[in-house]
């Protein structure tokens, strides 16, 4: 027995190892807290660089659309209506389209193999890059709807959005392709919310004799509904923060028209577009936008996470 | 007529036909698009491949027919990538290490989750926009304005919550009996962190912050005004303090290009980005899946 | 008089004085007084929730890695106060090891599951020699000798727990504490286990928790009753205490509480 615990002689832990735990620890403590270092610095860093035109422009900045780096005007009102347009009416017909999908691949009209490989087929769908939406969208999209467009104007055009001339590039194209974009998250998230309505309540309304689309609507999707919902606003926020397929179709134009078949302009195209180039007070007004973009979508955020946490909870 | 038969005719079925043909017509509008999306990309980019595509720069554009190869782009790809991830992956699995064995869901980390979702819902161009700011604007590296680091960095912002996220909810899967055993026969935090935990969640980890990487891979907007763009062969370790390209957004400036040479290569960059990034995706949840298998029997 | 007292301390290993754990501000257990004897296995009986688990992790500190959870009184073991703030928990926990209600073997082989405890405490050994060693007094040696490479998974629910002794024999540590090692096995691997326990007897301070008055009646020298009663206050929660402590043949042939005459006789629990 002694001679067994002398084999163990280096049992104690010694104060190097009782250092580089303690190290470790600190360590890891320090690499999380960068998330909210980086976040702090984002929100400090554009809005001290945007003080400048802020001071100037102050809230007006937001609801005229004079960009004249010449005279040295700026005002972010056509990005701004811009991206509110966009992002709410691409979402107006996403929510029908990726709800609808998300019911048929969580119900049985299908075998399971079907409605998986569905599934996950939007899903992968998200993995592609906007930029590459973009690039269909110049070539593919933008040609094959030109007829459509004609028409529209042609026939609605006395709606004050389809009322100018379609133009090649335009908002509407940027709508389209945010459809495209926001498809997958908005299918995968209600699937995931209708997925998790348990089941006893499906069998409740079966077993009083509810045809199935009753029960779809009266409890199913009651149920779901604040899932969807964060699904939903999560998407808003992608939607408003979209940069790359939008800069290349919506035909980057600072002339306000509330056509959706005119050239327009979102915040995110606009820094994307003018960024590069800018220089002068043009820069601090291009933070400022950004800044309104910021707090746009950390308000959506945000939201939709506070729906998340209350949804969580009821179950 | 009160019979139990089904009654093709009743409003009810009736109705519930109607709205199954809805829903699958949503299923339809949906996926076709989708489908035509990736087959032409596939088939479009897919054509220009050519062996010098991989080893020319390209040429600016005009007039001239020949629009060269997309090889600094790709490299260019390949170094920013690198260069998120190694800032990304130590930075957020530490983070991750942190909220996931130490924090006891205190305020602290609850304040970090939170901060964590709102950093993945920043837009990426946001991302961009700070690092330009930061880095690029001050020259502070090394007095070099536009560079691959920079972009790199920017990137990396992006990474960032993707990384911890995965961390956190791998280590979270990991059940508490292990490291009970662990500890229980004397071992040290970190070593059970480093030993014990992190191998146990090893590959879902892996999954979730290679499918991040990939992610990352195709992101543009944080790169247009952080790293730019670059014709030129990258020679060099000296060239990451300079402009460098990517696939990314040598697609965005050639499609705008009125150049069909240029075009073409926009083309072939996609090809090439798409087919990465989705096999990336399609083997990691194979995997995934294999894995769920081997666990449940 | 005070040299019995000090003699007394001396074959006390472990002490209780006047432990009382919560969860957060809800007391699990009160006033605990309890002397465990070097080189005596201890079986803590009592009803379910009474806090058995409770104060036995309470012994390595392994109640430290659950959230909120506290300890008024001292714990000594050899005669300091593990709960001393100078006290490093790792090192309590490598002098006295634990075996869980679960059997929770390392992803890893049935070689490694050993080795690395081992290696961590320290030992400058032969590594297979500790191996076959600790393996053959749990009892598992002629059941796993050749696929020692194969991952600790690979055993049935009874070896793994087996192994799992082993893993703590092979450290060396002063007490081994026990929680229903048994709970998930069949008679059989209970038995062995059983076995294991009292060849282990010789060189190790045990400290077992368990619902089988007949396992805690083969097995043990001295047996803990543990009860809960309600808060005085009578808001419906209940604390646990510790009923009676004596040799295991009082406890069960003569106990002096009646509820503990009533738990062994099966009316409750
Ligand atoms: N991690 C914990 N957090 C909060 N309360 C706990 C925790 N673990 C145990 N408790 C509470 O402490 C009391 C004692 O629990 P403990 O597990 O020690 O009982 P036990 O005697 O081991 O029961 P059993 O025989 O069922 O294993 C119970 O009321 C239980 O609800
Ligand atoms: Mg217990």
């Amino acid at each position: 027995m002694e001679e067994k615990l002398a084999l163990f002689k280096n049992r104690k832990r010694f104060g190097i190892e009782k250092n580089i735990d303690i190290i470790f620890k600190n360590t890891a403590l320090v690499l999380s807290s960068f998330v909210a270092i980086i976040l702090l610095g984002i929100v400090l860093v554009v809005f001290f660089q945007s003080f400048e035109s802020f001071s100037r422009y102050g809230l007006k900045f937001l609801v005229t659309s004079e960009w004249n780096p010449v005279k040295d005007e700026y005002g972010a009102f056509t990005a701004i209506y811009g991206t509110l347009i966009t992002s709410f009416l691409s979402l107006l017909i996403t929510i029908p389209l990726g709800v609808g999908t998300a019911i048929f691949i969580t119900e049985d009209f299908v075998p399971k193999v079907f409605r998986e490989i569905i599934g996950s087929f939007v899903e992968l769908l998200a993995a592609i890059p906007s930029v590459v939406l973009g690039l269909w969208a110049i070539f593919v999209m933008e040609p094959f709807f030109r007829a459509f467009f004609v028409f529209l104007h042609n026939f609605f055009g006395w709606v004050p959005l389809f009322s100018s001339e379609p133009t090649g590039r335009n908002s509407l194209l940027a709508i389209l392709i945010l459809v495209v974009m926001l498809l997958p998250i908005v299918t995968s998230i209600a699937r995931d919310s209708l997925n998790q309505v348990p089941k006893k309540l499906r069998n409740a309304s079966y077993g009083i004799g509810a045809s199935r689309w009753k029960t779809i609507f009266s409890v199913i999707l009651p149920a779901a509904l604040s899932g969807i919902m964060a699904g939903v606003l999560l998407a808003l926020g992608r939607a408003m923060g979209e940069t790359m397929a939008v800069t290349m179709i919506i035909g980057n134009s600072n002339a306000f028209s509330w056509s959706l078949l005119s050239p327009g302009y979102t915040i995110s195209s606009m820094l994307a577009n003018q960024f590069g180039e800018a220089d002068g007070s043009q820069v601090s007004s291009l933070f400022y936008a950004a800044f309104v973009l910021m707090i746009l979508s950390l308000v959506v955020n945000i939201f939709a996470q506070w729906l998340v946490k209350k949804f969580s909870l009821k179950y | 007529m009160n019979s139990l038969f089904y009654q093709k005719n009743s409003s009810r079925n009736i109705g519930d036909k109607v709205f199954t043909s809805l829903s699958l017509i949503c299923v339809v509008i949906s996926i076709l698009p989708l489908i035509f999306l990736v087959t032409y990309i596939l088939i479009k980019g897919g054509a220009q491949i050519t062996p010098e595509l991989f080893t020319l720069e390209p040429n600016p554009p005009g007039d001239d027919l020949d629009a060269g190869g997309i090889n600094p782009a790709l490299i260019g790809t390949l170094i920013i990538t690198t260069i998120a991830s190694i800032i990304a992956i130590p930075v957020g699995v530490g983070g991750g290490i942190y909220l996931a064995e130490y924090s006891k869901g205190g305020p602290f980390s609850r304040f970090i989750r939170f901060g964590v979702n709102v950093l993945a819902g920043v837009p990426s161009i946001i991302a961009g926009v700070f690092i330009y700011a930061l880095i690029v604007s001050t020259k502070i590296l090394f007095g070099s304005m536009y560079s691959g680091l920079a972009g790199g960095m920017a990137l990396s912002i992006l990474m960032l919550p993707t990384v911890i996220k995965t961390t956190d909810e791998g280590l979270k899967l990991v059940p508490n009996e292990l490291r009970y055993a662990s500890l229980g026969v004397g071992a040290s935090m970190y070593t059970t962190i480093l030993k014990i935990t992190l191998p146990s969640a090893f590959r879902s980890i892996a999954t979730g912050v290679v499918l991040g990487i990939a992610r990352a891979a195709g992101e543009t907007a944080p790169l247009i005004f952080t790293a730019l763009f670059s014709y030129y062969y990258i020679t060099g370790f000296g060239d990451l303090f300079y402009e460098m390209g990517s696939l990314a957004v040598l697609i965005y400036n050639f499609a705008l290009e009125p150049y069909d040479a240029q075009n073409k290569l926009a083309w072939a960059a996609s090809f090439i980005l798409v087919l990465s990034i989705l096999s990336v995706n399609i083997f990691s949840r194979i995997l995934a899946a294999l894995t769920e298998k081997t666990k449940r029997v | 008089m005070i040299k019995n007292t000090k003699k007394a301390q001396k074959n006390n290993i472990l002490s209780l004085e006047d432990v009382s754990i919560s969860y957060g501000k809800f007391e699990a257990v009160k006033n605990i007084f309890c002397n465990f004897k070097k080189g005596d296995i201890t079986s803590l009986i009592g009803p379910s929730g009474c806090g058995k688990s409770t104060v036995l992790r309470s012994l390595n500190r392994m109640n430290d890695l659950i959230p909120n959870c506290s300890l008024k009184g001292t714990v000594l073991f050899d005669g300091t106060n593990i709960y001393d703030k100078r006290v490093d928990p790792v090192e309590v926990r490598r002098r006295i090891g634990m075996v869980f209600q679960q059997p929770n073997p390392f992803p890893k082989s049935i070689y490694e599951n050993i080795a690395f405890g081992a290696r961590i405490n320290g030992y400058v050994g032969d590594m297979d020699d500790l191996v076959e060693l600790s393996l053959k007094k749990a009892a598992l040696w002629s059941e796993c000798k050749d696929k020692l490479n194969d991952s600790g998974y690979s055993l049935s629910g009874g070896q793994q727990q087996r192994l799992c002794i082993a893993r703590t024999i092979a450290i060396e540590p002063e007490i081994i504490l026990m929680d229903e090692p048994c709970s998930a096995l069949d008679p059989i691997s209970t038995l062995k286990i059983e076995e294991t326990m009292h060849e282990l007897k010789k060189n190790y301070t045990i400290i077992i928790v368990t619902h089988n008055m007949q396992q805690a009646l083969r097995v043990s020298d001295m047996t803990a009753f543990f009860n809960a009663i309600e808060y005085e206050d009578g808001d419906g929660g209940k604390v646990g205490y510790l009923a009676e402590f004596n040799s295991t043949k009082k406890i069960f042939s003569s106990p002096k509480e009646k509820t503990t005459q009533e738990y062994i006789s099966g009316k409750f629990g």
